[in-house]
C-alpha cells in the first residue's frame, strides 16, 4: 500500500524536537525558584529580616551538609519513606480491591459505598487521638493514618473509573464471549487505569501529608520529628531543611508514579501533548 | 419457511414509547449473504444488536441454529457501526482480541492487516489512526474471528470508494473461504446488490419489511453486469415505496437513459 509508508523518519525528527522543547521548559521552570532564592539570600544579608527567624539559603546548605554528614538525615529520610511506602501500599491495595468490588457490582456498592462515603466525611486528622489511644505511639498508628489518607482518593477515583467505562467497549467484550473475571481483566481494568493513576497520585501526596501529621504528634525519628525538634530548639534552619527535603521526596515519589503512568498509559489520546 | 442458520421474528421492539420495529420476519440459510437496506433510523442496527444478543428487550422469537441469541456465543460476530477499537491495545492486538495478548504475532493478523492496507500499522495505537483506518482495523478484527454468522453494520461507510471496492472483494473472499454467512447493513444500494444473494428492504416508522430483492447473478460478479443494475433499480423502487418523505426519484430513474441513471443512483444512495 502506497498510503502507509511515510511516518518513520518524520516521527523521529519530531520527537527529538519535542525533547529539546521539554528541556527548555524544564529549565524555564527553574527560573522563578532561582530568583526567589537569590532574593531571599539578599534580603537576609541586607539585614531586613533576622537570620534567626529566616536563615539564608547558604546557612541551610551548611545545616543540610551537617545533617547529611553525621548520617541523621539519611536515617530520618529512610524511616519516613518507609512509613509512607508501607502505609501507601496497604491503603492503595485495599482501595483497589474494595473499589473493584464496589465499582463492578451494584450489590456491593449498595452494601459498602454509603459506609465509605460517611467515613470519608470525617476529616482524617480527627482519627489521630483515637489511633493514639487504640494503637499506642509506635509505628502502628502512624502507618494506619497514612493508610487512611491513601485509601480514599484511590478508592473514589477507581470506583468512578470503573463505573464510567464506555458501554460500547463493554459490548465489544461481550461479543467476544468475555464474562466474569476475564471481562474485568480485559475491559474494565485497562479502561479504568487512567482514573486509578489519578487516584494513586493524589493518594501518594496525601500519604506524605499524613506522615507529617503523624510524626509531628508522636515520633522520635523521621522528618516530622525533625520539624518538631527544630521548633522546640528554636532552630528555623532545621525546620526549613526538613520542609525542603519533604518537598523533594514528595516530588520524586510523584515523578516515579508519573513515569509509570506514562509508560502504562501511552495509548491515551490526551490533550497533554500540547505544544509550548 | 424454516432457515437453518437464523430465524428472526421481531413482533415489536420499543424504546420507551417509541415503536422502532414492528413485525419484522426473515431468515438466513448457512452460507448466504444478505443485506439490509433502509432509511436512517428504521432499526437496522437494532436488529443486528438483537441477533448478536446485545438487546434482549423485544417481543418476538429469534433463533440462531435453533437457540435463542446469547451474547457470549462465538457463533455470531459483529462489526459495529463505529470502529470500537480498544484504545489501550495496538492495532495487531485489537485484531487478535479474541486470542488475548499472545495473539498479536499470529500470522493471520499480519495477513489481514496487509489485506486491509494497514501492514505498517501493526504496533500503532488507535489514537494514531484516521477514521477510515480505524474502521478497516475493525473489519480485520471481525474477519479474524471467523464466526459462522458475521453481522456487519455499515462496515465500509468511512472509507474512500477505491478502498471500499477492495474491502468488498476481501469480505467476499474471506467469507467464501470460511463459508461464513454474512448479514450486512448498508446505505449503499450498489454495494448491497453487488455483495448479496438477497437484499431485504426496510421501511421506517415503525421499521418493517417493505420487500426483498433476490440477486441471482452468478459469482464472481462483474460490477458492470447489467443484471445488477436492474436489481439495484428494484431495490430503489422498494425503498421509495417505503419512504415518502424523500423525493420520489424512481419515476425519473425508470424514464432516464442509462448514463443519467448512474448519476441519479449515486445521488440517491447519498440521500438515503
Ligand atoms: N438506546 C436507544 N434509546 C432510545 N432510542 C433508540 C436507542 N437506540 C436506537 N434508538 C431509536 O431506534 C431507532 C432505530 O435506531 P437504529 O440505530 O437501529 O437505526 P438504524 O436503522 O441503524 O439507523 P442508521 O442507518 O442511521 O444507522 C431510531 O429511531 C433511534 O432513535
Ligand atoms: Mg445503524
Amino acid at each position: 500500500m502506497s498510503e502507509v509508508s511515510v511516518p518513520a523518519s518524520g516521527a523521529i525528527a519530531a520527537s527529538s524536537r519535542l525533547d529539546r522543547g521539554g528541556l527548555i521548559r524544564r529549565t524555564e521552570g527553574l527560573l522563578v525558584p532561582a530568583a526567589l532564592v537569590i532574593a531571599w539570600e539578599a534580603v537576609v544579608r541586607g539585614g531586613w529580616v533576622s537570620s534567626h527567624l529566616l536563615p539564608p539559603p547558604s546557612e541551610l546548605v551548611t545545616t543540610l551538609a551537617d545533617l547529611a554528614g553525621n548520617g541523621t538525615l539519611l536515617e530520618h529520610i529512610g524511616i519516613s519513606s518507609l512509613r509512607v511506602l508501607i502505609g501507601f501500599l496497604i491503603g492503595a491495595g485495599l482501595a483497589v480491591v474494595v473499589g473493584a468490588a464496589v465499582g463492578l457490582s451494584r450489590r456491593t456498592e449498595a452494601l459498602l459505598d454509603p459506609t465509605f462515603q460517611a467515613l470519608r466525611a470525617i476529616p482524617s486528622l480527627a482519627w489521630v487521638p483515637l489511633l493514639l489511644l487504640w494503637l499506642g505511639i509506635d509505628e502502628a498508628p502512624k502507618i494506619t493514618l497514612i493508610t487512611i489518607g491513601a485509601f480514599f482518593p484511590v478508592y473514589l477515583n477507581f470506583v468512578a473509573g470503573i463505573q464510567k467505562v464506555d458501554r460500547k467497549l463493554v459490548e465489544v467484550g461481550g461479543i467476544y464471549g468475555l464474562t466474569g473475571y476475564r471481562l474485568i481483566a480485559r475491559i474494565f481494568l485497562p479502561a479504568a487505569l487512567p482514573n486509578l493513576f489519578t487516584g494513586l497520585r493524589t493518594g501518594l501526596s496525601l500519604s506524605w501529608m499524613f506522615l507529617v501529621a503523624a510524626e509531628l504528634i508522636a515520633a522520635s525519628r523521621g522528618l516530622g520529628y525533625l520539624l518538631t525538634d527544630g521548633r522546640e530548639t528554636g532552630r528555623a534552619d532545621l525546620v526549613l531543611v526538613a520542609i525542603v527535603v519533604l518537598a523533594l521526596l514528595g516530588k520524586i515519589s510523584d515523578s516515579l508514579l508519573r513515569w509509570l503512568e506514562d509508560r502504562l498509559l501511552g495509548w491515551r489520546d490526551a490533550f497533554d501533548s500540547r505544544p509550548s | 419457511m424454516s432457515h437453518n442458520l437464523l430465524d428472526l421474528m421481531v413482533a415489536a421492539k420499543d424504546f420507551e414509547a417509541l415503536r422502532v420495529i414492528k413485525n419484522v420476519r426473515f431468515g438466513i440459510d448457512s452460507g448466504e449473504i444478505v443485506s439490509l437496506v433502509g432509511p436512517s433510523g428504521c432499526g437496522k442496527s437494532t436488529l443486528l444488536r438483537i441477533i448478536a444478543g446485545l438487546d434482549t428487550s423485544y417481543r418476538g422469537d429469534v433463533r440462531i441454529k435453533d437457540e435463542p441469541p446469547h451474547l457470549h456465543s462465538r457463533d455470531v460476530g459483529l462489526i459495529f457501526q463505529e470502529p470500537r477499537l480498544l484504545p489501550w491495545l495496538t492495532v495487531a492486538e485489537n485484531v487478535a482480541f479474541e486470542l488475548g495478548r499472545k495473539g498479536r504475532h499470529d500470522p493471520y493478523v499480519t495477513q489481514l492487516l496487509a489485506e486491509v492496507g494497514l501492514g505498517d500499522f501493526a504496533t500503532a495505537y488507535p489514537k494514531q489512526l484516521s477514521g477510515g483506518m480505524a474502521q478497516r482495523v475493525a473489519i480485520a478484527r471481525g474477519l479474524f474471528t471467523q464466526p459462522s454468522l458475521l453481522l456487519l453494520d455499515e462496515p465500509f461507510s468511512a472509507v474512500d470508494a477505491f478502498t471500499r471496492r477492495r474491502l468488498q472483494d476481501l469480505l467476499l473472499s474471506v467469507a467464501g473461504h470460511h463459508g461464513t454467512t454474512l448479514l450486512l447493513v448498508t446505505h449503499d444500494v450498489n454495494e448491497a446488490v453487488y455483495l448479496s444473494d438477497r437484499v431485504i428492504v426496510l421501511a421506517d416508522r415503525p421499521g418493517r419489511i417493505s420487500g426483498q430483492v433476490i440477486v441471482d447473478a452468478r459469482r464472481p460478479r462483474d460490477r458492470r453486469n447489467p443484471q445488477l443494475a436492474k436489481r439495484e433499480a428494484e431495490v430503489l423502487t422498494l425503498l421509495n415505496d417505503g419512504t415518502n418523505q424523500f423525493f420520489d426519484l424512481s419515476y425519473h430513474l425508470a424514464a432516464a437513459p442509462p448514463r443519467w441513471q448512474a448519476i441519479r443512483l449515486s445521488s440517491l444512495n447519498f440521500a438515503i
